[in-house]
């Protein structure tokens, strides 16, 4: 029987031929991953389950990345206890401030998943991974808990949905906008439960960036995983990083589709997703006049490389607007650097920007950028929801690095052409 | 299992940031503490309104965003006997079952703010006193019913050595 990406990397991690939708099954994971929010309940549980030793000392990572550098004493504690059970249990992938990143940038950089993998993690936006083929999926702290003790989980095999993109994209359009717009058709649950995988020759041509961003942003449209077919792009990325053997998977051409979706992709623009649902984008043209106080790039969702050059590009030699607060937050130390040699950083600094070190912070109203009553922010972010990012009065709008760069220029929101 | 209490309704995609703030997830691992903030940026003075064995009643999507299980936590350390939605998000989902909340997936459009319920989850069945009808709850997987009898999973593990499903 013919079976999706999906099915194929499902099925060989329980051990079986086939799997069909709905079928429920018991799955190997090669990787766990926790925060510094669910690693600690994750690690309660683990005591509480009576689990003596974890199931692979090379197969958890812990990645203490919203409230750090710790926020205060009480996140310091909450820090402290990842800290303590990575010590104690010779946990290889613990990475502390100084060495971390945002998780979802980090571990693709690290070379920890890859084409093929299951990956689970305590963090909604563990299904970042598909991007390189690999079925992972967020799950809650317990679940989490379970896996570093056995080293699997169970999973219902979910039905999949095809998102199709064909033809070249337009100036200034990126992977953020395709899933922007995907989630504006069919809403924030309109992928529950289901797989979304992404084909078409768009996402051939799209950088690998680009892919981690729209599968990011998978779970904002209430999926299980977002997935794109690996190819050359996804080879040259992971050759040099992956730490084990990684399998290329693809859907079989008469793979069974719970819904197919078509695009004409030389028709999209950047869109922005106004308060308080990533469902409500727009083209960026029919913004209106919407004034804002803050601008935010950076996040699991677009806080990588390709995303600080295009900030970058638009930012050369510009001024932030005076009423604007411009706080950008590459996504992993080696980002960081890689920005810094290429001369990014310079860019950014000198057009009025803060430039922080990687931390999930603003993107869930932590630290390092909260929004006071009635103010309005633009980020590249991946949830608008109300007070999100600090006051129940607050705004927040979604975009790509390009709109919100441009935007923090200008004092309100512009596509980049109007900056040009 | 049978629940009995009244109704604290809500709309769709009540998302996880609603039912328990981001600003309040990091500071503790008390679930006790967490649980007095539970839904109060859409109702201030739930916690206070809330008797132990309500039901909190929704729309569609329950639960959408965050996977951190504070959510479920903070809902069943409020008092909370179960949430009935037309649906849920995935993750809030199983971790709901994970840490021994029940969830019942219904047409909750029949019922009200204010109305008293008697949910019957071994026989799927909501039955509202108030208005004197019943509504059928969409069975939930034997995998999650042997979770949640247990307990919650880390129970369950505890019981069985592992996963027993």
């Amino acid at each position: 029987m013919p079976m999706t990406i999906t099915e194929k990397i499902l099925a060989a991690h329980a051990g079986k031929d086939q799997v069909v939708p709905g079928e429920l099954i018991n799955a190997k994971i090669d990787l766990a991953l926790g925060n510094d929010i669910t690693a600690p309940v994750a690690i309660r549980e683990f005591n509480k389950i009576g689990a003596e030793d974890i199931f692979d000392r090379e197969r958890i990572a812990l990645v203490p990345d919203h409230f750090t550098p710790n926020k205060d004493i009480q996140s310091a504690e909450q820090a402290k206890i990842i800290r303590n059970f990575a010590c104690k249990h010779k946990i290889v992938n613990y990475f502390d401030v100084g060495r971390m990143g945002i998780e979802h940038c980090l571990l693709p950089e690290q070379g920890l998943v890859g084409p093929g993998d299951l990956v689970i993690g305590a963090d909604s936006h563990t299904c970042t991974y598909g991007a390189l083929g690999a079925f992972s999926t967020g799950m809650g702290s317990t679940d989490i808990a379970a896996a570093m003790a056995l080293g699997e989980t169970w999973l219902k095999v979910p039905e999949s949905i095809k998102f199709v993109f064909e033809g070249e994209l337009k100036p200034w359009v990126s992977g953020k906008d395709l899933i922007l717009r995907i989630i504006g058709d069919i809403g924030v649950d309109g992928a529950l439960y289901r797989a979304m995988e992404f084909t078409g020759s768009t996402i051939e041509n799209l950088s690998i960036d680009g892919r981690f961003t729209m599968c990011n942003m998978a779970i904002e449209a209430g999926a299980k995983n977002g997935i794109i077919p690996p190819d050359e792009i996804t080879r040259a990325y992971v050759e040099r990083r992956c730490r084990r053997p990684f399998k290329f998977y693809h859907s079989d051409p008469d793979a069974k589709y719970a819904q197919v979706y078509r695009y004409d992709a030389t028709e999209i623009e950047p869109q922005v997703a106004f308060p308080h649902m990533p469902e409500n984008s727009r083209p960026v043209s029919e913004a209106g006049y919407v004034e804002i106080d803050q601008s935010v790039i950076g996040s699991c969702t677009n806080g990588r490389i390709e995303d600080l050059r295009v900030a970058a590009k638009v930012l050369k030699g510009k001024q932030v607007h005076k009423n604007v607060r411009l706080i950008i937050l590459p996504g992993t130390q080696d980002i960081y650097l890689q920005a810094l040699k290429e001369g990014l950083i310079e860019v950014f600094i000198k057009a009025g920007a803060a430039v922080s070190t990687p931390t999930c912070g603003p993107c869930l109203g932590g630290h390092m950028g909260i929004l006071a009553s009635g103010e309005r922010c633009i980020a590249t972010t991946n949830r608008n929801f109300v007070g999100r990012m600090g006051h129940l009065e607050s705004e927040i709008y979604l975009s790509n690095p390009a709109v919100a760069a441009a935007s923090s220029i200008r004092g309100r929101i512009v596509g980049p052409w109007e900056v040009e | 299992m049978q629940f009995n209490g009244r109704a604290h309704k809500f709309g769709d995609d009540v998302n996880t940031d609603y039912i328990i703030s981001g600003k309040y997830k990091f500071k503790t691992l008390d679930m006790k503490k967490l649980a007095k903030h539970v839904m109060e940026d859409l109702d201030p003075h739930f916690y206070e309104k809330v008797a132990a064995g309500d039901f909190i009643v929704a729309g569609t999507n329950f639960g959408c965003g965050s996977s951190r299980e504070q959510a479920p936590l903070a809902i069943k350390y409020a008092g909370v006997g179960a949430v009935l939605a037309k649906s849920f998000a995935r993750i809030f989902y199983r971790n709901a079952i994970n840490t021994g909340l029940p969830v019942v997936e219904c047409d909750t459009d029949q019922l009200e703010q204010g109305d008293e319920l008697y949910v019957d989850l071994t026989a799927g069945v909501i039955t509202n006193r108030t208005k004197g009808i019943t509504i059928p709850a969409k069975p939930l997987p034997t995998v999650m019913i042997k979770i949640l009898n247990d307990g919650g999973l880390a129970p369950h593990f505890k019981k069985h050595g592992g996963f027993n499903l």
